[in-house]
């Protein structure tokens, strides 16, 4: 074991040394001559020519026939990365670009056209270096990089004009015009290109990886989860409360109500709920209370009402539970909201339960049942709802502890093994944030790069 | 017989009941009644405002019961027909867009086991319904989760960290930094929960809850502004689409004398 950390530090002080010296090699690369030195150095010769003599009349000489720069060359080729429905038109800065020169492209079903126009910019704009998604190796290893600036324009085509897409396997021909004071030259050579779908993004390489490094440490803690059900998960405050609050309610002789949240089955926090739906069912069936779960999902209705029937089944009360007292609202927010209020106040249940995602409504719901006298439970992910509950209930599961919570109850394989599998991602979160943060601080910033979202 | 030839000569063929009601079914007297509907509705819900009463019960039951009978229509013409019925059976489609596609057969099933759970002994079929729901559904939403949440708060987050401070703006820069830094680190720490918040981690934790709490605090005083907002909406639908804008600006001018 001990060998195996000796290995790693040595590893990372090995992997530190060399983005520092990176970091070294890419401050040399900044000293460049700088362009208004050159200018001195080519002395009082480089005024000639110039038309602002004081004192003499400029010359009546006729204007020069404007000079359009072209790229010394051009290329067309599949747009990858896509599900084939694009080109690109990728050509070298020309010399003596400037801002007034205009690129534009047209595409055609044949070398001689008919063309359309399918966009314009000036040659300021569109550069392979800012690229991103299509061509991430180009700008996770060069952008941002001392003395590597702008060379390469890249001109994405993925729509002719009235935005009808490119078809897959068609070949198209591209023209490349640069225009400048009103003057255009089209560049010798037409050229053309087939799009084709490629299977791997390799703009999604970062998130490949992310996955497989957090799937693995997911399924790894599952494994041991399986063997050892007892892995340690720390107390969550709030949890105490669940069973004060269904004791409260039996002792008064009133519902309890439970709300699985807004969002459907696909969504975690609700699968989180229907967890502690569970538990509370059990306990209810127990003290045999009276448990009121208005739905808004269909799917969520049938699941919730599978749930309280197990958890009265295993509290061997099975007798007791009451399909009529699981149901369906109405899928609109408001109305959901609305009617969810109206059940506070005439059921006056003594507890009440937030659980899964929630929306707009979250203040109304939690208002009304704070006004009837309810303790109030929470649990939440909603990040834009969280303050509303925290002002107005009890306790409140923040965030992550909702699932946390869930696992902490049930101590199910699955649920306690992705939790532990979470905490090992947010250590590795902290420490590259660690990292990262220190390398950026000492100009090191492809370190940053290699974790943008460039899909 | 021959008064009642005389008025419907008189009204175009119309019965002076008819002739009211064309009236009234115009647009613009339709605009009339949906106004002062919602505007009645309106009031009903904010009488919850003093407790329940029949008004608020009304048009709580109103409100439910339309959306529910709505979006059961909308699913259906939304969603059945355009993307079950019609590639299933593109002769019912008088647009003759649709063409034959039998893959929809296998949703069509799913669907059905879900309603078999109103057949006693049938109703174990809808869990295979919901187990390739909640399946296809977070196999698709792991990767989007990592690329649209995670990676970019990665990104934000790993910053440098500007030390040389030589003016208040720079140093305000430094100060920001700091608090995006220990923040983030100690609100991860707040959510490990494979140790005990108990010493140093307690502490870090602790500086990470107030941080949340923080950030809460902005988010409430901010969303609070939308939804005064919401309010004034409302109020401005009352007063000037329902009473008025003229009466308003009477009633307005007896407060300023004018």
């Amino acid at each position: 074991m001990k060998n195996l950390i000796r290995l790693a530090a040595s590893l990372v002080v090995v992997l530190i040394l060399l983005l520092c010296s990176a970091a070294f090699s890419q401050e040399s690369d900044v000293e460049l001559p700088e362009e208004p030195a050159a200018a001195e150095e080519a002395g009082p010769e480089a005024l000639e020519g110039a038309d602002i003599i004081i004192g003499l009349e400029p010359a009546a000489e006729e204007v020069p026939a404007v000079e359009v720069p072209l790229p010394s060359y051009v290329t067309v080729s599949d747009l990858p990365n896509d599900d084939g429905t694009g080109i690109v038109v990728e050509f070298e800065k020309a010399e003596g670009e400037t801002e007034a020169l205009t690129y534009t492209v047209s595409v055609g079903a044949g070398p001689d056209g008919p063309w359309q126009e399918v966009g314009s910019f000036p040659a300021t704009k569109k550069w392979k270096e800012e690229a991103g998604h299509y061509y991430p190796a180009f700008f996770w290893f060069q952008k941002g990089r001392a003395g590597v600036s702008n060379n390469i324009h890249l001109f994405t085509i993925q729509n002719l004009s009235g935005n009808v897409p490119l078809e897959t396997g068609v070949e198209y021909f591209v023209k490349l015009t640069a225009s400048l004071d009103g003057a255009n030259r089209d560049y010798p050579e037409i050229l053309s290109a087939t799009p084709e779908e490629q299977w791997f993004d390799t703009g999604r390489t970062n998130v490949l990886i992310l996955a497989v490094l957090f799937g693995a440490t997911v399924l790894y803690f599952i494994a041991r989860a399986r063997r050892d059900p007892n892995l340690f998960i720390r107390k969550i405050s709030g949890l105490d409360a669940v069973d004060e609050a269904i004791g409260r309610a039996t002792e008064m002789g009133k519902p309890i109500l439970y709300l699985n949240g807004m969002s459907s089955l696909a969504d975690l926090s609700t699968l989180a709920a229907l967890n502690i739906l569970g538990r509370v069912a059990r306990r209810v069936a127990n003290y045999e209370s009276k448990l009121t779960v208005p739905c808004r999902d269909p799917i969520v209705l049938t699941v919730a009402q599978e749930i309280v029937k197990a958890g009265y089944t295993d509290a061997g009360r099975p007798d007791a539970y009451n399909a009529d007292d699981i149901f369906f609202l109405t899928e609109d927010q408001f109305s959901y909201a609305a009617a969810v209020c109206g059940i506070m106040m005439r059921d006056k249940p003594a507890a009440n339960f937030f659980m899964g995602y929630y929306y707009a409504e979250a203040l109304i719901l939690t208002e009304t049942g704070a006004s009837t006298g309810a303790i109030q439970i929470a649990g939440t992910d909603a990040s834009t709802q969280l303050p509303f509950f925290v002002t107005t209930c009890d306790y409140t599961l923040i965030g992550e502890e909702l699932y946390a919570a869930s696992a902490y109850l049930s101590r199910e394989p699955l649920v306690l093994g992705s939790l532990k599998g979470q905490d090992m991602a947010k250590v590795f979160m902290m420490v590259m944030i660690i990292i990262g943060t220190l390398l950026m601080t000492f100009g090191v910033v492809f370190i940053k790069d290699l974790f943008k979202a460039l899909g | 017989m021959t008064h009642l030839g005389i008025i419907l000569l008189q009204n175009n063929g119309l019965l002076p009941w008819q002739e009211a009601m064309g009236t009234f079914f115009t647009e613009g007297g339709m605009i009339v009644v949906g106004t002062w509907i919602a505007a009645g509705l309106t009031l009903f819900m904010f009488s919850f405002v003093y407790k329940d009463n029949p008004f608020f019960r009304f048009g709580e039951h109103l409100y439910l019961g339309i959306s529910a009978g709505y979006l059961m229509s909308l699913y259906f013409f939304n969603n059945m027909k355009p993307k079950f019925f019609y590639p299933l059976m593109p002769f019912l489609d008088a647009s003759g867009d649709s063409t034959l596609n039998l893959w929809v057969i296998i949703p069509g099933i799913l669907g059905l086991f879900i309603i078999f759970r109103l057949i006693p002994g049938w109703g174990w079929l809808s869990r295979i319904t919901f187990a390739f729901y909640i399946g296809g559904f977070t196999g698709i939403s792991f990767p989007k989760v990592l690329n649209g949440l995670l990676l970019p708060q990665f990104y934000a987050t790993m910053q440098s960290i500007p030390w040389q401070v030589n003016s208040l703006d720079s140093a305000v820069l430094l100060l920001n930094s700091l608090v995006l830094f220990v923040g983030a680190l100690s609100v991860l720490v707040y959510f490990f929960f494979s140790m005990e918040h108990r010493g140093f981690i307690g502490g870090v934790s602790r500086v990470g809850i107030y941080t949340l709490m923080i950030a809460f605090g902005a988010s409430f005083g901010y969303t609070i502004m939308a939804r005064i907002s919401l309010l004034i909406g409302r109020m401005q639908f009352l007063m000037f689409d329902w009473i008025g804008d003229e009466i308003v600006a009477r009633i307005g001018s007896l407060f300023h004398g004018g």
